[in-house]
């Protein structure tokens, strides 16, 4: 019985007008600042915008903080896990998923509450402070993505054989944890640091509500002022996320492809 | 006699267990403070927060003080547009995941298909709505273009995109591919040998999904709905870029309070907060309950 691949195709193709159009449009429309040509115009004014580099630029290092703090908070924490407490694994599960299920506008509400100036520990006095807490919260965002993807990584290798292995040799756990775990997990770690980053350099709500400089609260303001510049920004925006989840794939395709060589 | 002599070590070995798993809970400490300090004290202040008043007594009057009409329809519309998107998103998302998976297309489409859904569903937030505005906005390419085209005037029958099907289309953007992404291992769950056998024994197509497809699959795809349910419920973003204030959705409302205290009482505005908790909470809550059901056939 051959099966009809009507239905399948027409799915498709809406499917495909559907998400396609949108970012033609968008394309189309950040081409059009000047008038009665296409140009990049759009692209020159936004690149050569101080408060465009000043905010990219901010939440590229807040990116790659958010990743440093997640990783030394998610690998140890889920290597530890699999080796010794497997018994709490559970409710660690859990806990990663907790910031799926508060929305993030939430938590926020409750940092500025928790850590404002009146209380005990009030990190929002100073722009580092604020800046810490800004990078907590991120972490706190990408921990349920962070962790599925290192505990996957995880459950790939074996983990008692390989620390037991490096401790008849002498090696203490920092040795343990960075010059073994860490190496064999890195392509977990990286597709983990991709999603974090993607989350990172999109995200409104904490940097807005913390006041802090980051990227979305400056998409933000162009867009309530300006015509072509969002458009060319949406652009901008799309290529950074499909440049993350494009590097996510070929890197873990890369490994997959290597232990397929082995 | 001899049990005796047998516990003695049991015990010392017992002992010793408790020893190393005491010392073994030193590993996670940082996990659980961090989880405790950024997660759960500050959503806990909230949840006290609510139930007390401002002299510090314990309280159910915010909560009740939610039933007024701003709010009540606050909490209303933003429900309608998470289920609509959550619903329509998990039927194009699971007609889109079948097809690429068994659909007997090109075997390149499925690749395609998950990592444009891998794309697509993490580009929310502000440039979206910038992207939906280009299109659908009042000068956006599709709403020019079918004016210029056909003469069809898209913002004369009624069609806005500041309003609830423009925002419910919007995060069809994002919620689709999260369905597409999340379903399609569910679906190649579905062996082929289970179709074979139900053709054989002389089922329709239709007693084949009846009895055994979804059977199988209505966890994933009942759960999948309701996380796409809380992840639109949730979101600030989008509908802050597309409607400015103009729309009166709950994370809008919470956004202007915690900004600018607008409903002029700070434990009102954490009951808001507390409102969501729950909505989310429930529909989450069973999704986690319903993937580990789901998970049952994949293995």
């Amino acid at each position: 019985m051959k099966q009809s691949t009507f239905g399948p195709w027409l799915a498709m193709i809406i499917g495909g007008l559907y998400f396609l159009v949108p970012l033609l449009a968008t394309f189309e429309f950040s081409l059009r600042m000047k008038r009665g040509e296409y140009s990049f115009e759009a692209y020159r004014v936004v690149f050569a915008d101080p408060g465009f580099q000043a905010s990219f630029s901010y939440s590229v290092a807040l990116a790659l903080a958010t990743i440093v703090l997640g990783v030394l908070l998610v690998v140890p924490t889920a290597y530890w896990i699999h080796l010794k407490l497997p018994k709490l694994k559970p409710l660690v599960e859990f806990v990663t998923l907790l910031p799926l299920v508060i929305p993030a506008i939430v938590i926020v509400f409750g940092y500025l509450r928790m850590y404002n100036s009146s209380s005990i520990l009030p990190l929002t006095n100073s722009a580092r402070g604020t800046d810490l807490l800004l990078a907590f919260g991120y972490v706190t965002l990408a921990l349920p993505y962070m962790y599925r993807a290192v505990d996957t990584g995880l459950r790939a290798i074996d983990v008692r054989t390989l620390t037991e292995a490096a401790e008849s040799l002498g090696a203490g756990w920092p040795t343990v944890l960075f010059r073994v775990i860490f190496p064999n997990v890195r392509v977990a770690i990286l597709s983990g640091a991709f999603v974090t980053f993607a989350i990172v350099m999109g995200e409104f709500t904490f940097a807005s509500l913390l006041n802090r400089p980051a990227f979305g609260p400056y998409l933000q303001l162009i867009g309530a002022n300006r015509a072509y510049e969002p458009a060319a920004l949406a652009i901008i925006a799309f290529l950074v996320t499909w440049a993350c989840m494009g590097l996510m794939q070929v890197i873990g395709q890369g490994a997959r492809m290597v232990s397929r060589k082995r | 006699m001899a049990a005796t002599a047998d516990a003695l070590p049991q015990r010392q070995a017992a002992m010793r267990r408790v020893g190393t798993t005491a010392f073994a809970l030193v590993g996670v400490a940082p996990f659980f403070l961090f989880a405790l300090f950024f997660l759960i004290l500050p959503t806990m202040f909230l949840i006290v927060g609510a139930f007390k008043n401002p002299a510090g007594d314990w309280t159910l009057g915010n909560l009740a003080n939610l039933f007024q009409p701003t709010i009540i329809s606050a909490y209303w519309i933003s429900i309608q547009v998470s289920a609509a998107s959550a619903i329509l998103g998990g039927l194009i998302g699971f007609f889109l995941a079948y097809a690429a998976v068994s659909g007997g297309l090109p075997a390149w489409i499925r690749p395609t298909l998950l990592t444009f859904s891998g794309v697509a569903s993490n580009f929310a937030g502000i440039p979206l709505a910038f992207a939906f505005l280009a299109t659908l906005g009042r000068m956006g390419l599709v709403t020019v273009f079918l004016n210029e085209a056909f003469g069809f005037n898209l913002y004369r029958t009624g069609f806005n995109l500041l309003s609830f099907w423009g925002l419910t289309l919007t995060y069809l953007y994002f919620q689709i591919p999260l369905m597409v992404l999340i379903l399609t291992p569910a679906i190649d769950g579905l062996k082929r040998e289970w179709r074979e056998a139900s053709q054989i024994l002389g089922a329709t197509s239709v007693q084949y999904w009846r009895y055994i497809a979804l059977p199988v699959l209505w966890p994933s795809m009942l759960g999948t709905t309701l996380l796409l349910f809380a992840n639109a419920f949730g979101a600030v973003a989008t509908a802050y870029a597309l409607t400015g204030s103009s729309m009166n959705i709950v994370t809008i409302l919470l956004y202007a309070q915690v900004r600018g205290d607008v409903l002029h009482d700070p434990h009102l505005g954490y009951a808001l907060a507390v409102g969501m908790i729950l909505i989310t909470g429930v529909s989450n809550g069973t999704y986690i309950w319903l993937r580990s059901r789901g998970e049952r056939w994949l293995r």
